[in-house]
């Protein structure tokens, strides 16, 4: 919200600094996010008296001795048509800075600084200021919009900053204003904040006004949707002359960026600024069958807003209508059929509270958001609603622009808006804060704050302004009390009051932490990726229709399509980070992520999806490979002491020859291989990639190991080489399993080497694996190894037609 | 007779000379040396053929000669040894300003590392860990949160809607509910996530991480959120780091604070990071509202509480100089491996 210092100076004596009076607000809970001087780009500009001023010949050019008094005299060449001698402008010293314009003299295009020049052979120190150069508008001085010099006052002290008399000496807070407070959504309600801090008085504005015998007769106002609109207070206004409002008002307005339009409209716009109530103001000639009725739209009802804008409504909006027709969109903007024009000759005031939800709704489903639909959103209370009517009729009188009638129609749901009485405990308000604050400083913060308090005992009892809708218990109260007293006197303490609780991650969250830390070590950087991906991550996916990941829950407002749906599988938000990188020239690496899976129980959801912690693994480059990969998996196994099986598998995303789903215990949990080619090619991979997804959930429900020790073989075992030919379909899996089965002292079998090719038949193949035979309590004897090699030869020969190659 | 102690004395000085490596000293002494065929050997099997008196003095003469020629193959054995040594490692001479062979770890993602960092500072002071939904249920999310459906703080965050009931979390204090309905005071806990806002530009992501911290128990205070918070900052930032609370508001705690650490940069004199402020802005907290309790069924004339709210990105993003919050969820290892883990 634009805060003009000068605007706040109206309602509270300002004896400090822009800048000590921010860092006030800081303190007290409204951060200011800017604070601009006016003028901030204009510097070393004086008011100049213009002694002599003769034409240049052949052009449109004046040569001027200037008098800038105490800071000399000077020659200035000026193309200005409405210079002249014994006029007083604005002129900006050599060194000065100003606003530099377009040739049309009002586009500014930056800002510049006056060198020493010569204009057609004339010297030129220093330069007359139109009111653009200035960044001065017509509304902030008069005359100030002429295409030529600014002219200032006659008497105007020579040599003097023209900053104070143009205005440009003033500041613009933007201050920020909390969720809570919606009363201070106004000048007049942080002027009320600023008294207090500064411990000042608040001079409210006047809010009398004289209402003449004139009645609009048999004028009525109904609500008939008095949910949506708890407060209706209309008001006759006759014998309106527009025209232009005062100089005062037009540049209050300019400060904040409101442009002034006449002087009925003006008033609705300045007391919105003020008291933080919109108002609305309707050409009552246009208001048909005398009457107003507030109600909901019927549907398929239309109104064209004052901005020319046609809008559909339905039985969710709010309309301000007349006998017949709606004439304003409630609380966002009026209607164009009854807006103010110069030819206006009476008005209905309009100042209304409304729902604020319906007025957030309304707003969001149209696409309209105004002034004041977002003072509505936050919130409008009852007090301003009145005190804002009180003000308008007040400026129609103080502005001269029209007479107040005694027709005032106030339509209510009976809330009164004198202050409520509350009492709360002293000792409470403490407690909240863990200190002391001493019983004159509560009441002499609190009588600042305007709550009219008393302390009896341990008992205040204080009168809560209606606009403070927000104070509740006690402890609003204590906030009350320590944004003001100051966060400075909390002092730290480490809950003495407190029971010793244990802290620390649960078994889960460790092995959860240890897993990844596991995977580190593999050279693997752990990625984040949004929970979120898109419909087209699907496909990429080359997922069947009736693939189960295709029932994801669907985001009803995302921010686009491509974050629209909550992940059913890690997979493809790792295949983009792999194309991002490679697209980078990062053409190897090893990601993981363990993030959630969504899965819907139904759609759209009724309770609580399945939330699914998943690990997925993706490697890249030349060095990797199914195997490479197939490492990793077993260092999550390792790492969650649990043993992983690989079964051949098919994926519609991953080579048909290269794919495994991992089982556990039985249980399938997972699976990995080579990214398919067309996946690839689609997202421009440059290196083979390889997945891996492995529900975390699931492997986490079953059986697993823990770290042990186990006490070292006591004698030494021995260690054999076989190499075998069976034929091609038999996998490595099959070979080491028969072996196992074969030996109980057959603890590692690792494959070694494998061939194929002459002298090798063409349909068999050749594997070799070292096998440990490691002894149980007993020594082998000096043939057990032999017999143990026989016993697996012969099962390997007799189960899968195994030979040894000779 | 063979050959005379002279003349195997010159065939060995001759040969000697001859000789290009420890290999041909080994064959070159085998030829006088070996026990079996060595020349200075077979003078001893001519023990026989001497006269008796003059034996003694022929084997003093032949074991003087074994001797020398020990001796010198010796000597020669280990020059050899001493220039082939020399040779070896000659070619073996490597540029040690080439680049070394990388032995990699990888890192945990940047995010984590700072979330273990708290978490392993409150775990300390007896928070515990939990976890927190990502899809919440509205009454969790706000409601309970003392945020009713017409609620203008509702505006200050832009949610992701599901369905009229479920959403994304829009913050972790889902989990302030959650656990005092599964347990009753002491509370103590930590709750790190993800969370969603519909907010997407160079400081905001539409998921970012979130940290929840909750206490509820006896005589809980605003100088006890102050004094945890301080132990907070001290661990993370520092001994000498100090915090400056200043009025907010939350609807879900009374008083409500944002909490600003005295800038770790410059230590409060004021720099590029701090904004010349001499602070910087971590986190939101409060006194937790006496309907949060309420809602809890946990009474609020009996317990008081405290909660905040710390953003992860915030505080990565600020530990590490990272300046654009989209480079987190980008994946690029250029990125990730210069985030060490500490």
């Amino acid at each position: 919200m634009l805060v003009p210092l000068s605007w706040l100076k109206e309602y509270v004596d300002i004896n400090v600094s822009a800048q000590e009076l921010e860092k006030k607000l800081f303190s007290c809970g409204f951060e200011v996010e800017e604070l601009n001087e006016v003028g901030k780009d204009v510097s070393n500009v004086v008011v100049g008296y213009v002694e002599e001023c003769e034409p240049i010949p052949e052009t449109h050019l004046h040569v001027c001795k200037v008098n800038a008094g105490s800071h000399g005299s000077f020659q200035v060449c000026c193309g200005a048509d409405n210079v002249k001698a014994g006029g007083k402008y604005p002129v900006a010293l050599v060194g000065a800075t100003v606003y530099a314009t377009a040739k049309d003299h009002k586009t500014v295009e930056g800002v510049m600084t006056i060198k020493k020049g010569k204009l057609r052979g004339y010297e030129s120190e220093g330069m007359l200021c139109s009111g653009v150069e200035l960044g001065v508008s017509e509304d902030m001085f008069p005359g100030a919009g002429y295409n030529g010099l600014l002219v200032l006052p006659e008497d105007a002290e020579v040599g003097a900053d023209v900053k104070p008399i143009l205005g440009l000496d003033d500041w613009i807070f933007d201050v920020s204003i909390t969720a809570n407070r919606p009363d201070c959504q106004s000048i007049l309600g942080l002027a009320r904040e600023v008294a207090a801090v500064l411990d000042q008085p608040l001079k409210e504005p006047s809010y009398e006004y004289h209402e003449t015998e004139v009645k609009k007769d048999g004028f009525t106002v109904s609500v008939t949707a008095p949910d949506l609109c708890p407060r209706y207070i209309g008001h006759y206004v006759y014998d309106v002359t527009i025209g232009e409002s005062p100089l005062w008002m037009k540049r209050r307005l300019a400060l904040v960026g409101q442009a002034s339009i006449s002087n009925i409209v003006d008033i609705t716009n300045y007391v919105m600024l003020e008291q933080g109530q919109p108002m609305h103001a309707f050409d009552s000639e246009y208001i048909e069958g005398n009457a107003i009725n507030v109600r909901r739209a019927g549907d398929g009802e239309k109104i064209t807003t004052l901005d020319e804008q046609e809008y559909v409504l339905n039985s969710n909006h709010l309309v301000i209508c007349d006998g017949k027709k709606p004439v304003a969109l409630a609380g966002v903007m009026g209607g164009l059929n009854s807006e103010i024009r110069d030819t206006t000759k009476a008005v209905l005031f309009e100042s209304a509270k409304f729902a604020r939800d319906n007025i957030r709704k309304t707003s969001r489903a149209l696409g309209k958001r105004t002034d004041a639909s977002a003072k509505y959103e936050k919130g409008v209370d009852e007090y301003s609603t009145v005190h804002a009517m009180k003000r308008a009729l007040h400026l129609i009188e103080e502005l001269g622009c029209g007479k107040v009638s005694s027709t005032h129609v106030d339509v209510n749901t009976g809330n009164s808006i004198q202050p409520r009485e509350m009492k709360v405990s002293l000792k409470k308000v403490n407690d909240v804060l863990g200190i002391d604050v001493p019983e004159a400083d509560v009441l002499h913060i609190m009588k600042n704050l305007n709550f009219d308090p008393a302390i009896a005992g341990d008992e205040l009892t204080i009168q809560v302004p209606a606009y403070r809708e927000d104070m509740d218990s006690y402890p609003d109260v204590a906030e009350e009390v320590i944004r003001m007293y100051g966060y400075e006197h909390v002092i730290p303490t480490f809950m003495p009051g407190a029971v010793v609780t244990t802290g620390g991650m649960n078994a889960k969250q460790r092995k959860e932490l240890k897993l990844k830390k596991d995977l580190c070590t593999t050279g693997a950087y752990e990625c984040i990726h949004y929970s979120f991906f898109s419909p087209s991550d699907l496909d990429l996916l080359r997922l069947p229709k009736d693939a189960p990941e295709r029932q994801a829950i669907r985001i009803l407002n995302p921010i686009n399509e491509e974050l629209s749906l909550m992940r059913t599988t890690l997979a493809a938000s790792m295949l983009n980070a792999i194309s991002r990188n490679q697209k980078k020239g990062n053409l190897s690496g090893r990601l993981y992520e363990i993030g959630k899976k969504f899965i819907a129980k139904e759609l759209p959801l009724t309770e609580y999806p399945d939330e699914r912690e998943t690990l997925c693994i993706g490697v890249f480059g030349e060095k990797e490979s199914f195997f490479t990969l197939k490492g990793m998996a077993e260092k999550v196994a390792e790492s969650l002491y649990v043993s992983f099986e690989y079964i051949p598998a098919k994926k519609s995303f991953l080579h048909p020859y290269q794919t495994a789903k991992i089982v556990c215990n039985g249980t399938e949990i997972g699976w990995m291989g080579k990214v398919a080619y067309p996946v690839a090619e689609q997202l421009d991979l440059r290196t083979d990639a390889y997945l891996l997804e492995i529900d975390l959930k699931t492997l986490g429900q079953l059986p697993c190991g823990k770290a042990s020790f186990e006490p070292l073989p006591k004698f030494p075992g021995e260690s054999r080489d076989l190499a075998l030919v069976m034929d091609k379909a038999l996998t490595c899996g099959q070979i080491e399993e028969c072996i196992r089965n074969s030996c109980q002292y057959a603890k590692g079998i690792k494959l070694f080497d494998k061939y194929e090719g002459a002298p090798i038949p063409p349909t068999k193949k050749s594997m070799a694996f070292t096998v440990d035979f490691v002894p149980g309590q007993e020594p082998f004897e000096a043939d057990s190894v032999d017999h143990f090699v026989k016993k697996i030869l012969k099962n390997l020969k007799n189960q899968l037609d195994v030979d040894l190659r000779s | 007779m063979s050959e005379s102690f002279g003349e195997i004395k010159q065939e060995i000085m001759d040969g000697i000379g001859q000789l290009a490596n420890s290999k041909a000293v080994y064959e070159f002494k085998k030829q006088f040396l070996d026990s079996k065929a060595g020349k200075i050997g077979l003078l001893m099997k001519e023990m026989k053929n001497i006269a008796p008196e003059e034996r003694a003095n022929f084997g003093k003469r032949v074991n003087e000669l074994k001797e020398w020629a020990q001796q010198r193959f010796t000597e020669l054995d280990e020059m050899m040894r001493a220039k082939e040594l020399e040779l070896r490692y000659e070619s073996e001479k490597i540029d040690v300003t080439e680049p070394a062979e990388e032995m990699k770890a990888g890192n945990l993602h940047p995010i984590t590392q700072m979330r273990n960092e708290i978490i392993d500072v409150f775990s300390g002071m007896g928070f515990e860990v939990v976890e927190n939904k990502e899809i919440e249920n509205d009454y969790y999310n706000f409601t309970a949160l003392n945020t009713p459906k017409d609620h203008p703080a509702r505006d200050m965050q832009d949610t992701f809607y599901l369905s009229p009931e479920f959403l994304l979390a829009t913050q972790t204090s889902a989990a302030q509910i959650h656990t005092m309905e599964a347990k009753k005071p002491p509370i103590k806990i930590l709750c790190p996530g993800k969370v969603f806002r519909s907010d997407d530009d160079a400081t905001h992501s539409p998921m970012f991480h979130q940290m929840e911290g909750l206490v509820v128990d006896k005589k809980i205070t605003l100088c006890d959120l102050k004094g945890t918070l301080d132990a907070f900052v001290q661990k993370i930032y520092g001994e000498g780091t100090t915090t400056r609370l200043r009025p907010s508001y939350f609807p879900f705690t009374e008083p409500s604070v944002e909490v600003d650490v005295s800038c770790f940069e410059c230590g409060g004199k004021g720099c590029k990071l701090c904004k010349g402020t001499g602070w910087i802005e971590i986190l939101g907290a409060g006194v937790v509202n006496r309907k949060v309790l309420q809602n809890c069924g946990i009474d609020p004339d009996e317990y008081s509480g405290l909660a905040f709210g710390i953003g992860l990105e915030r505080a990565t993003m600020l530990k590490y100089g990272i300046n654009n919050i989209k480079l987190l969820f980008e994946s690029d290892i250029k990125v990730l491996e210069q985030i060490d883990n500490n």
